[in-house]
């Protein structure tokens, strides 16, 4: 999947996440913010690092806000956001899981 | 036991923090909500986030239901792809006028089954009726499908379409009379209208009391609140409880003496009596018993 634009998704509520994605040549760089860092950063890496892998993402700059949410908010975020980015009309539920 | 049905909690689909903690308020089901409650601009990321709230564990055992944007809308077959194939066990069709708004619904079910895999016909439908035409059509509606499990009232759309609006539920009147009879004749559940003011509970336990009483099998929500106050309501009192045992006592020694019929306290006990009083029981069960 190709990012091809600036796209948004989410929020700052509690709970919740904010994923701001730019197109980028080089690397995938994904900077993440969040309130749980210490207990979670782990686990929240993890979850975005898979998505990003399942969606075949290899380039662009990733941002993210987490106000400590979920794995299936950070998911769904995550996706939202990269779809926005992507341009994408299709979906492939199957790389969404 | 059928599947009790008091209290179906509405959730905005585009909100994160509702979608994660909801499940604790233990409604009788959820109803993700993908329709009016989600800015045009958001249809995308609510979409999202429900489809991954339905898999995660924590809505596992509870009945959840997804009211989709209707199918005329460029939104409503994503909503259905995405229910469906995250598992959702009830969809809620809003804006129910005929019955071919569910045949058309079927026909997408039946598609999007077979391509995820899911049994087809193992999604279930509740209709939602929120005009005139729905209400006339409601019996028609309610036998339309076999994937119906129940039909509901939407009182916001309706009373504008009867060019009122809302009040003591005089404007409700014949819709909640004809939408209930539509769905007992097809042996269906009914469920009742939002009741929107959360601060006034007395009006709503009111509403609720009136609606019990008509025979609704419970209602839809708007606020965590209002679940304890539903489902007290809808408990039995400690007297119906208390006749209902005596009255299974006195068939169950009927039974061993070889009688058909019994009496208590000079009345008779029959099929229908004895019927009634398993509902009680089993409400107190499911209820326990009203404060």
């Amino acid at each position: 999947m190709k990012i091809v634009r600036e796209a948004l998704a989410g929020t700052q509520e509690s709970s919740d996440l904010m994923v701001k994605i730019a197109p980028a040549h080089g690397e995938l760089e994904i900077v993440i913010h969040s309130e749980v860092i210490k207990q979670f950063g782990e686990q929240i890496r993890q979850v975005v690092n898979d998505t990003f892998r399942a969606m075949n993402v290899r380039q662009g700059l990733i941002i993210i806000e987490d106000k400590g949410a979920l794995d299936c908010v950070i998911r769904a975020r995550l996706q939202s956001a990269l779809l926005r980015a992507a341009d994408e009309q299709a979906i492939n539920w199957g790389t969404l899981k | 036991m059928s599947k009790l049905r008091r209290s179906m909690l509405f959730l905005p689909g585009a909100n994160a923090a509702m979608l994660s903690t909801a499940f604790i308020y233990r409604p009788d089901s959820i109803m993700f909500d993908l329709e009016d409650a989600v800015a045009l601009r958001e249809k995308d990321t609510a979409r999202m986030l429900v489809f991954h709230a339905l898999q995660h564990p924590m809505y596992q055992d509870i009945e959840t239901v997804v009211r989709i944007n209707p199918l005329s809308t460029p939104f409503g077959l994503l909503d259905l792809e995405a229910a469906v194939r995250a598992g959702v066990d009830v969809i809620r069709l809003p804006k129910t006028d005929t019955p071919d708004d569910i045949y058309e619904l079927e026909g997408h079910l039946a598609r999007i089954e077979r391509e995820y895999g899911r049994e087809v016909g193992s999604t279930r439908v509740m209709a939602a009726i929120e005009s005139a035409i729905g209400v006339i059509n409601a019996v028609a509606i309610a036998r339309s499908s076999p994937r119906l499990i129940g039909i509901a009232l939407a009182a916001f759309d309706y009373v504008m379409d009867m060019q009122t609006e809302r009040g003591d539920g005089t404007e409700l009147f014949y819709a909640r009379c004809a939408v209930l009879h539509a769905a007992r004749a097809a042996g269906i559940d009914a469920f009742d209208v939002v009741w929107s003011d959360v601060n006034d509970e007395a009006g709503f336990l009111r509403e609720v009391d009136l609606i019990r009483k008509m025979g609704f099998n419970g209602k839809s929500l708007i606020n965590p609140r209002q679940i304890d106050l539903l489902h007290n309501a809808y408990a039995p009192t400690r007297e119906e409880v208390d006749h209902a045992l005596r009255v299974i006592e006195a068939a169950e020694e009927g039974a061993r003496n070889g009688l058909g019929v019994v009496s208590l306290n000079g009345k008779m006990v029959d099929a229908p009596i004895i019927n009634h009083a398993q509902v009680v029981l089993e409400r107190a069960a499911a209820s326990g018993v009203r404060r």
